[in-house]
């Protein structure tokens, strides 16, 4: 019999796959899919890139514990450029070609917006990990960042009472601004206190002369900005140009969250109030644990921001609900999701609400000092009222729609 | 009273901004009847220049007023010689071409400096004027474009230099047979308008954020601001600049800036209908 070079080749490496192949996948198991669409360019990636950044960590530390369910965990990450027609599409591609198991992603609410129902069409459980302007009330959807009841309404509170009642509103022009405005105009409204004037801005203005002079004819006690991306940050910069900012005090839902306190200069962002989940200067140990850890996987931990951390922690809680549930299983993972399941992450505790699929946070109130976000008030689990007001899956579970403010 | 100030500092200030970021690309456009579709990428390369010239512990006055007009200058230059030379009088390839430019030099910058907004904080403090506060830094933007309309005007109108370019720019043909190069006229003529492009680039962006893609904020405005002008470079770009620069701050005061954008989009339109060759084609016809 005649046994060529090749045919032994061809033969023996079939063998080897052969054994290779099973091997492989009863070791491991095929990788958890986790898909994730973020801004990681464009006018919104000062947002973005912590974020991916975040959900690169988060992956990675799972991993390294050992996976999840004896399997690890593959991140799917596109970047949609801060161009929101790549939102849907990267959402289909997730959905119908990666078939992820789960989506941690969305920064601006206009692209929550557009992916949302993709997911709830795919049931895949979608996470939106952002600070937004609350009322989304979908099953399939999990919010892990604050909503106007837990940071807009302590902030107006403090504001009012340490300024005055009179305020002068600036914001984006699209969902978040617009609803967001409404809800500051409820909060300010209901301490007795009144609305000027409430001005809204595509995210490309970049000037706001006419504008800076419009708030000083009005003459209001304090200014509320609720901003969005690099266009926007002209604001602060040209308020402080003018000098406006040692004359009228300035409080913002947004300031600080893309880091804008590092790129103004301290002269320019100095005494700018705001309220959120997180600050870089928080004691707890289990913050400096986190920047520590940060610091040595990514080296600058000045990036690190708000929204970073909320995605950081939303994918653990995601994990942990795993972890109980012992299964992807959407049903499974859902029940225990609604079972008041919690995780402790860098800026505390993170408590799944069940009736509204968002998260009880604890808020500090801060200012900005020196291109810091320092602490001067902590209020400790605040629950999403204001969604919770309108909205409750345990009795609706297949209400689909954001609830907006009456006012 | 005051607010009436506040008001027409601030209409000068966007006169002034549309004049300068319109100068470049009127130079090229009157004298060459070249579309430069890449200009709001010039204006973009000059903030650039400036903030990263800045960083490097450069002056920033020097980097912005100098260094900023000579490095997109030199671009401008470059990109003359080896595409627009090939394009002379046939428009609609120069706006291809120009346009792919543009695509490749916000594709450039991007690689180089990343897709992050970057800024640089205004070297002039505020002032106050009557019960209001004001940047100060406008009044700076104010008088640059002052000067570089006038220093253009002077130079078009009085020097040897300026006869020879606006000889070449009424007829070629002419100006050739009497000895002077065109191919050299049009070279320089569009590497000063480069450079202008980038001087605006370089003073306005302490103004703003600055992203690769900032150059479409620029062209548009600049573009209607040229093309209603028409072919006389200083008086039509003044005249249309005060027009909508009025217009825009105008109804910006009264509702908001998107609609003072809005209401000066429409003007255009019914100027242009009214006026197609653009304000200069049937007024000040014979004016630079």
């Amino acid at each position: 019999m005649s046994f060529s070079r090749r045919l032994f080749i061809a033969s023996t490496s079939g063998a080897a796959a052969g054994i290779a192949l099973p091997f492989h996948v009863f070791a491991q198991g095929a990788p958890i899919k986790l898909g994730s669409v973020l801004d990681n360019s464009g006018n919104l990636d000062a947002y973005g890139k912590p974020m991916v950044l975040a959900t690169t960590m988060a992956a990675e530390e799972i991993n390294a514990a050992g996976g999840l369910l004896g399997r690890k965990i593959q991140v799917v990450q596109y970047d949609t450029q801060s161009d929101i027609a790549l939102y849907t599409k990267y959402a289909q591609q997730l959905a119908r070609d990666d078939k992820v198991d789960v989506v941690h992603g969305g920064i601006t609410s206009a692209s929550r917006e557009a992916i949302r129902q993709t997911f709830r069409r795919a049931n895949i459980l979608y996470f939106y990990n952002v600070l937004y302007e609350g009322g989304v009330c979908d099953r399939n959807c999990f919010v892990t960042g604050t909503t106007p009841a837990q940071a807009v309404e302590p902030i107006v509170e403090i504001s009012q009472k340490q300024w005055g009642k009179k305020v002068y509103v600036l914001a984006a022009d699209y969902n978040y601004g617009q609803i967001t405005a409404k809800w500051v105009a409820h909060y300010v409204k209901q301490r007795g206190g009144s609305v000027l004037q409430t001005d809204f801005f595509p995210l490309d203005v970049a000037d706001f002369g006419s504008t800076i002079a419009k708030i000083q004819a009005a003459a209001p006690d304090s200014v509320c900005a609720a901003l969005v991306g690099g266009a926007h940050l002209s604001f602060f910069r040209q308020w402080a140009a003018s000098g406006m900012n040692k004359k009228i005090p300035l409080y913002s839902t947004t300031f600080g969250v893309g880091n804008e306190h590092l790129a103004l200069s301290p002269a320019e962002g100095d005494g700018i109030l705001i309220a959120g989940n997180y600050s870089q200067e928080e004691t707890t140990p289990a913050n400096k644990d986190f920047l520590a850890r940060w610091g040595k996987r990514f080296g600058d931990t000045k990036i690190v921001h708000e929204i970073a951390v909320s995605q950081y922690q939303g994918i653990k809680l995601w994990a942990e609900a795993v972890k109980k549930a012992g299964s992807l299983d959407r049903d499974k993972l859902m029940k225990v999701l609604e079972s008041g399941i919690g995780v402790d992450g860098p800026a505390g505790l993170v408590k799944m609400d069940p009736a509204t699929h968002h998260a009880s946070l604890d808020i500090k109130v801060m200012e900005v000092k020196g291109q810091k976000l320092t602490i001067k008030q902590a209020f400790k689990q605040r629950p999403p009222s204001d969604t919770a007001a309108s909205c409750n899956l345990a009795k609706n579970p297949n209400e689909n729609k954001q609830f907006e403010v009456t006012i | 009273m005051d607010y009436a100030a506040v008001v027409f500092l601030e209409i000068l200030y966007m006169i002034a901004f549309l004049a300068l970021t319109s100068a470049g690309l009127a130079v090229v456009f009157g004298m060459m009847r070249v579309i430069n579709l890449a200009h709001g990428e010039f204006v973009m390369i000059g903030g650039y220049v400036t903030i990263f010239a800045n960083r490097a512990g450069i002056d920033i006055w020097f980097a912005m007023l100098v260094l900023a007009p000579l490095v997109v200058g030199a671009i401008g230059l470059v990109v003359e010689r080896l595409v627009i030379r090939h394009l002379y009088g046939r428009m609609i390839d120069t706006m291809l071409a120009t346009w792919g430019l543009s695509l490749l030099m916000v594709g450039l910058v991007t690689l180089i400096f990343g897709n992050t907004a970057v800024s640089v904080t205004a070297p002039i403090q505020s002032y106050q004027a009557g019960a209001y506060q004001m940047g100060g830094y406008n009044l700076f933007i104010i008088a640059i474009a002052i000067l570089v309309m006038l220093v253009l005007w002077l130079i078009l109108r009085y020097t040897r230099v300026g006869l020879i370019a606006r000889g070449a720019m009424q007829s070629a043909d002419v100006a050739s047979a009497l000895g002077y190069n065109p191919q050299k006229i049009y070279m320089w003529t569009f590497t000063a308008g480069a450079a202008l492009s980038g001087l605006a680039g370089g003073v306005l962006a302490p103004l703003t954020g600055l992203l690769p893609s900032s150059g479409s904020l620029y062209i548009a405005k600049s573009f209607i601001t040229v093309i209603t002008g028409g072919a006389a470079i200083i008086s039509g770009t003044l005249a249309s600049s005060m027009i909508f620069g009025t217009i825009n701050q105008i109804v910006s005061f009264g509702s908001t800036p998107v609609i003072g954008e809005i209401a000066m989009l429409a003007l255009a339109i019914v100027l242009l209908r009214l006026m197609p060759q653009g304000i200069t084609g049937r007024f000040f016809k014979n004016s630079t």
